[in-house]
């Protein structure tokens, strides 16, 4: 049982991997809510709530109600280092991921057999059994702590396809990329291998009841123009999607990567719209994994962020059974564990906000909209039908019919052709014999199993399919590459360091504005880190504002130094005392409060919180609350505290611009001063950039900022009237 | 090959289809093309389906990976590199994971392959 205020502990995990098995098999879909009621609201289409998440940041003005959209969301992790993944994987989970998909690292799909140990990766991790067992041990906790199942993810591909689904089938991985396709286009690998591989591994992949998502938005991705693609893409998913149910696939079990194939400044929606539509008609028995695009992002965080949330838009506007995430730092490095994290919340805060859309609307049945999904499913076929003419899938892929530029049936004559008796593995496919004899569970095509066996796997009394115990599990077979080594690395002391993928990487970024041309900022972005004492500072961002005005430019560097727990000075958390002994305190001794946000001040939310009933604010203890509303002059907060005779003001002040909320507690001090008042009166200010140190600083009895509550201010106001603070 | 788009001309057989017969032509094309890799797939073997056969048979994938490499040189994959093994084991008396780890080090093939082959 992992405990939420307490760190996961990889060490634990790593612990007696050799006898772990998985608790469950098979993919898991999000339950339906039907009841839709969370705090004030009622949701069109929601499931079932997480019992323990962070909510989207301004959940604290809805009673911190954390719905849930019905698509499963993925995050994906690729950091190297899967004993840091673990842990961005819990972060993930609290906040409503529910497919974790992991990476491979570079070159894997060349690696002629399952890799073993944890040996660090590329842009990802090295899969192999000790790194699916570890991380299915620690998603099979925290599954159990956060209340829903979580889909664990990898890819079935390159020249080991069907000893990864083997592996994945006995871990309980719960989906996979599986395409022969890719292989073929994309790596490099014979055609005949890749699919002769790819009906094994499929067959494996259904009996153990996982989710398969196909390659083909790579075409999307790698193609010159990637709306071109289309009629195509619809080929490609097509191929997949038949094939893999011809093996053995449930079609509820196979599900289409489909990204919207543009991005603003083209009119994306007018591109994007009629292809999802296509798609959807076209592929009704099949599943959507809805993914982002990720062929037009740049470095710049907010654009991804908008062209994400479009993307989102055309998944309500259609449908989603899978909404797949990019983070936003995709366009600059590897993702860093909090950008999980936005991307996550990005798919949760638009889905949520676009609760019960389709009941409002609907998509056009005549015009532009119809008549362009006709014309790409009519592009569609036409491809389907040159294929057949040209003598098959093999002889077009050598043809170069694949990811040419052109939109079907214009041809550019660039696409990616490969040849029949090339690539990698070529001429490696041997006939099965007569006797051909495969003595386990899950085998594909032929096979000529002796009669005296019932099943295929009694000749050798049950195949690790059936008993998990026959699996030969293989540690680490590098005495330095692997996680233990690392984790001893960077555990000497409990120092704190920042980090964004590996404990105590040190990394940090910062924003610069500087006033000056491109060249010239960069430039100095990269002496300003510097002189920050930042290592290995590079430009992660730069956008120019104005050619000559300025450009904001992000750098990344490394820290310098660590910084000892021991030393830390921690401000002590804000106690409450229990509700019952406030309101006894209030009852014998009446307290009279008045309240309001002061200067030029309209934001009131955080204020009407603290004091109104309804939020659990301190008007429920029996104090009597005077609210004198927003924008309110420091004379006559006082004035109204002095008539009405009252013993507290709280003074509320959000804006923060040239200091104005520490100018007006001072001015309430000296105010208070000058009546003749300070003494009778308790001063307390609150908001978001207040501090008990600023408040104290200048004058007020306490301060209240972020995460404070009603309980807070009257437990402060109890001990100060009974003398005790 | 290069070539204008010439959609408007190369639908014609086509435009006059409901969306229903659109999309059964689309599924049948589809499954014409997949049809004979389906049955390539199913009367074919590789390296890789043979590792995938001894690992569910309880070999390590070092002595999986072995004993495919010492079958291939021996041409044996087309009878199952499983059925291999038992059929060393037989012949030897051993276990069947024991049989395994002898061909994993290159020993025993000349005995099975003659056995497999019919030629004793």
């Amino acid at each position: 049982m992992l405990e939420e205020n307490k760190k996961l502990d990889v060490e634990e995990i790593l612990k007696n991997l050799e006898n772990y098995s998985p608790k469950r098999r098979g993919w898991h879909w999000r339950e339906k809510y039907e009841e839709g009621k969370m705090g004030e609201f009622t949701y069109s289409e929601i499931s079932k709530p997480l019992a323990k998440s962070r909510p989207l940041p301004a959940a604290r003005s809805f009673e911190g109600i954390d719905p849930q959209p019905v698509p499963v969301i993925t995050t994906e992790v690729a950091s190297g280092r899967f004993e840091d993944d673990i842990r961005r994987m819990r972060m993930a989970a609290w906040h409503g991921a529910d497919h974790i998909m992991v990476i491979r690292t570079a070159g894997q799909s060349h690696y002629d057999s399952l890799i073993e140990g944890t040996p660090e990766g590329i842009g990802g991790v090295p899969i192999t059994r000790k790194q699916c067992r570890a991380t299915r041990k620690a998603l099979d906790l925290i599954e159990e702590e956060v209340g829903r199942e979580i889909n664990f993810h990898s890819y079935v591909s390159g020249v080991a396809g069907p000893d990864i689904a083997v592996m994945f089938a006995e871990e309980g991985v719960n989906g996979a990329h599986q395409d022969p396709q890719y292989n073929v286009l994309y790596r490099g690998i014979n055609m005949v291998r890749s699919f002769v591989d790819a009906a094994v591994a499929k067959n494996v992949m259904a009996w153990a009841d996982m989710l398969q998502i196909d390659g083909a938005h790579n075409a999307n991705a790698t193609a010159m123009k990637g709306y071109k693609v289309m009629p195509e893409l619809m080929v490609q998913h097509a191929i997949n999607c038949k094939f893999s149910e011809l093996v053995g696939m449930k079609p509820g079990n196979i599900a289409l990567s489909t990204v919207p194939p543009t991005s603003a400044p083209a009119p994306c929606m007018k591109i994007d719209i009629p292809y999802a539509v296509a798609l959807r008609d076209l592929f009704d028995k099949y599943r959507m994994r809805a993914q982002m695009n990720t062929k037009y992002i740049e470095s710049c965080t907010r654009e991804a962020t908008v062209g994400h949330t479009l993307n989102l838009m055309i998944s309500k506007l259609t449908s989603a059974d899978i909404q797949s995430t990019i983070t936003p730092d995709e366009g600059r490095n590897v993702p860093w564990h909090y950008n999980n994290i936005h991307a996550i919340n990005t798919a949760k805060q638009a889905f949520i906000g676009m609760d019960g859309l389709m009941e409002m609307i609907e998509l056009k049945k005549e015009g532009y909209l119809p008549e362009k999904v006709r014309e790409l499913k009519e592009r569609a076929v036409l491809f389907l039908e040159e294929i057949i003419e040209n003598g098959g899938y093999f002889k077009s892929v050598q043809d170069g019919f694949f990811v040419d530029s052109g939109e079907y049936p214009e041809r550019n004559g660039d696409g990616i052709a490969r040849k029949i008796d090339g690539g990698i593995g070529a001429n490696t496919v041997v006939e099965r014999e007569a006797d051909y004899f495969a003595p386990v569970c899950a085998h594909f095509g032929y096979n000529n199993v002796p009669e005296k066996y019932e099943h295929a796997c009694d000749a050798v009394g049950g195949c690790t399919l059936c008993d998990h115990s026959k699996i030969k599990y293989i540690d680490e077979l590098d005495e330095n590459d692997n996680a233990q080594k690392r984790m001893e690395a960077v555990s000497k002391n409990d120092n704190i360091v920042p980090e964004v993928e590996w404990k105590k990487d040190g990394v940090v970024a910062v924003t610069l504005f500087i006033p000056e041309s491109e060249l010239v900022a960069e430039a100095a972005a990269i002496e300003m880190g510097k002189k920050m004492n930042l290592r290995d500072v590079e430009v992660i961002h730069k956008q120019v504002l104005q050619n000559s005005e300025g450009t904001l430019v992000e750098i990344k560097g490394r820290v310098n130094f660590e910084i000892e727990r021991a030393n830390l000075k921690i401000p002590e958390p804000k106690r409450s005392i229990a509700d019952s002994a406030i309101k006894e305190f209030v009852q014998n001794n009446p307290i009279k409060v008045v309240a309001a946000t002061v200067g030029e001040d309209e934001h009131s939310v955080g204020l009407r919180e603290t004091i109104d009933i309804k939020h659990g604010g301190i008007e429920k203890y029996g104090i009597d609350c005077v609210y004198l509303g927003t924008s309110c002059p420091i004379e006559k907060l006082i004035d109204a505290a002095i008539e009405t005779k009252a013993q507290v003001i709280l003074a509320s002040t959000i804006i923060t611009h040239n200091d104005i909320h520490i100018k007006n507690m001072r001015k309430l001090n000296d105010l208070c001063i000058e009546k003749g008042v300070r003494d009778k009166l308790i001063l307390i200010c609150g908001g978001t950039q207040v501090t008990d140190e600023i408040a104290k600083a200048n004058g007020m009895d306490a301060g209240f900022g972020r995460g404070s509550k009603g309980s807070h201010v009257a437990t402060f106001i109890v001990e100060k009237m009974k003398g005790e603070v | 090959m290069k070539r204008v788009d010439d959609y408007e001309k190369r639908r014609e057989h086509i435009k006059n289809l409901s969306d229903e017969e659109l999309y059964n032509r689309f599924w049948e094309l589809t499954e014409e093309i997949v049809k004979p890799m389906i049955d390539l797939a199913s009367t074919h073997t590789s390296a890789s389906v043979e590792r995938s056969v001894l690992l569910r048979m309880g070999f390590s994938s070092l002595e999986a990976g072995d004993i495919v490499k010492e079958g291939m040189k021996w041409n044996l994959l087309g009878k199952g590199i499983g059925n291999v093994v038992l059929t060393y084991a037989e012949i030897k008396g051993l276990n069947y994971l024991e049989a395994g780890s002898e061909l994993a080090k290159g020993e025993g093939w000349e005995l099975v392959n003659k056995k497999m082959r019919g030629e004793n």
